[in-house]
């Protein structure tokens, strides 16, 4: 009778205990990974919607001021366009688009408007609220979105940002709202812009941003219309602000360091602020779902201990350790850690799959990883609830058994 | 001797005073000797065998087990002596619920002996010993009042013991029961050369001793 097959006979000889033990700690488990498993959804959904906000991180020319580059100056300063791939070349985690700009304001007519000069894949990739306008078709991944980690990122290869270039001909532009109804323009019209006839490829949706008072065209047109050379006044980048906290800024600026590398504060902090509200709701949740289930596994211990005093006495008296007791009792802690976070696994995440779409609206998949961090999970707490229980078990005198019924 | 107690008191304290259960006891037990202590509720009988186990510890005085003083021994020390020297016979049986009779030999056979085979088949000696072979799966409670008996002497001498301590052995049993139980106890002092020491109410088991001691407020009377 070895002390693993003694400590087997007793869990299966209290059925009842064995049920309501299993039950705690299945419950506790299931809730975890039922959050888990909904908040893992979430968090991507609000990382699309925090990206939504637009690029977060702007990059200028030196001694460039960020009026600078809402005002459009004609004397504002600029520096080149291969500075788009440097930071393409470098791929630095955390860059998910970049938008490649040079504005200037112009005069069509009589009317002042900000000419600014793009590449249409990445402008609109940065601009989410376009896409919902029909532009394209393509989809946005969020930038602050957990990744799989096999994903390639965007812009990491500089054939794919060619690519973007192309799908807006040279002499095509997208019209900003506000300047559409000012000069009253349609779309599949031409537009006169500095004695060049442009195509209005799409009067855009309104944002309620400086972009509805602007004129979008080819960045390279642009740049020969405007005699600049191949130079931009601004790098606009969709970053992940998990990794704008983690330095994403001074990566940036070891890769160029003549420039003004700055974030758009209020976007970053909404990001941050909405991250950071997540990570500690979730938190706090595994906090306090883990301390009621070590809870319910102490107590089930320290009730089993207190039915089998007369027991533990009876092997304290014929020879048994101390160490013995504290075995036999951690290993049921154990076998029913193991037990309870498979069972916890399965029923969480079938919670979860069946109740998300009900309740929240948003479809869950399971989460394989998290079988292996149920188990362990419930074997920690399994473990550390019997704790208490194991070393006051091993206080029972070995005459226990000596006291009549 | 077997044992030796020199001048043992061993004092209980409670909120309306300290009571001495053994008081200044001294007394030698010769080896293989059939040891009987009679005494009434209170007279320090059962705390002076839980000494002699090494299951209680002691307030003063010395204890000495073949020449080892015991009461210096911490508490794994004391465990490691009771499963090499002791065995016990309790009034309520002792027997572990959920095992059967062959698995309540095995588990006192386990603590020193980790060879499954090896204990199986002492256990099961054990138990055609005390006639129980065809009961060897019978859980406790699908065994008589005598029958759990046995096991539980078959237990206490499952690793032949030197000492053999008997708190109240018949207490739960009718009188030819009793003395069924009792003569095993001889039989094992008379072929195994065991000591035993046996706790009693009464003066027919009393009466099985080869020497007879008396307890009045935990001091010898005779």
């Amino acid at each position: 009778m070895r002390l693993t097959n003694l400590a087997l006979k007793e869990l299966w000889h209290r059925k009842s205990q064995l049920v309501s033990g299993l039950l705690a700690i299945t419950l506790g488990i299931a809730v975890i990974v039922g959050i888990r498993s909904i908040s893992v959804v979430s968090e991507k959904a609000v990382a699309i919607n925090l990206d939504n906000l637009g690029a977060n991180i702007l990059v200028l020319p030196q001694a460039a001021s960020v009026d600078n580059y809402y005002s459009a100056d004609i004397d504002a300063p600029t520096f080149p366009e291969s500075y788009v791939e440097k930071i393409v070349t470098s791929t630095l985690p955390g860059v998910d688009n970049m938008s490649p700009k040079l504005t200037r304001r112009i005069k069509i007519g009589n009317d002042n408007i900000v000419l600014t000069g793009i590449l249409p894949k990445s402008e609109i990739a940065s601009k989410p609220i376009w896409q919902q306008g029909g532009l394209v078709g393509n989809k946005v991944s969020a930038s602050c979105a957990p990744k799989p980690g096999t994903e390639p990122a965007k812009y990491k290869d500089a054939k794919l940002q060619r690519k973007g270039i192309d799908d807006l001909a040279a002499t095509d532009c997208y019209v900003g709202s506000a300047i559409a109804v000012k000069l009253k323009l349609k779309e599949s019209s031409s537009l006169d812009i500095m004695g060049t006839q442009f195509k209005i490829a799409k009067i855009l949706p309104e944002t309620g941003t400086v972009d509805d008072d602007r004129v979008f065209a080819n960045l390279h047109t642009v740049q020969t219309l405007l005699g600049t050379g191949e130079q931009i006044r601004a790098i606009e980048i969709m970053g992940c602000c998990n990794e704008i906290s983690e330095g994403l800024l001074g990566k940036l600026r070891n890769i160029l360091p003549d420039t003004r590398i700055t974030t758009i504060g209020q976007i970053v902090s909404t990001q941050i602020e909405t991250n950071r509200m997540m990570n500690k709701i979730s938190l706090v949740f595994l906090i306090i779902i883990l301390f009621v289930v070590s809870i319910s596994i102490g107590n089930y211990i320290w009730a089993n201990v207190n039915e089998r005093r007369k027991e533990i006495g009876i092997l304290r008296m014929i020879g048994y350790h101390k160490c013995h007791i504290y075995y036999i009792l951690v290993l049921k802690a154990l076998i029913m850690g193991i037990v309870g976070g498979i069972i916890g696994y399965f029923v969480g995440t079938f919670a979860s799959v069946w109740l998300g779409p009900q309740f929240i609206g948003i479809e869950v998949n399971p989460i394989f990883n998290l079988l292996l961090l149920s188990v362990v999970l419930s074997i920690i707490i399994s473990v550390l609830g019997s704790v208490i229980p194991a070393y006051l078990a091993g206080k029972i005198e070995p005459f226990s058994n000596m006291q009549e019924d | 001797m077997i044992i030796q107690v020199k001048n043992l008191t061993k004092t209980y304290h409670h909120h309306d005073g300290a009571i001495n259960a053994v008081d200044n006891l001294s007394l030698d037990i010769p080896k293989g000797s059939f040891v009987t202590i009679t005494g009434a509720s209170g007279s320090g009988k059962t705390t002076l065998l839980l000494i002699l186990g090494g299951l209680l510890g002691t307030t003063s005085g010395k204890m000495f087990f073949n020449d080892s003083e015991i009461n210096l021994h911490n508490e794994d020390e004391l465990a490691t002596f009771r499963s090499n020297h002791v065995g016990f016979v309790m009034q309520s049986f002792a027997l572990v619920p959920y095992l059967t009779a062959i698995e309540n030999i095995s588990i006192a056979l386990n603590v020193k002996e980790k060879d499954k085979k090896k204990n199986q088949k002492r256990a099961f000696e054990l138990l055609e010993w005390v006639g129980l072979q065809d009961r060897t799966n019978h859980y406790p409670k699908e065994l008589s009042a005598g029958q759990q008996q046995r096991v539980a002497i078959a237990r206490s001498i499952a690793k032949n013991p030197e000492l053999l301590l008997a708190d109240e052995p018949t207490g739960n049993l009718d009188p030819s029961l009793s003395e069924e139980i009792l003569g095993i106890l001889k039989e094992i002092k008379e072929k195994q050369g065991t000591t035993v020491v046996m706790v009693t109410h009464s003066p027919i088991a009393a009466e099985y001793g080869d020497i007879k001691i008396q307890l009045k407020n935990g001091q010898l009377v005779k």
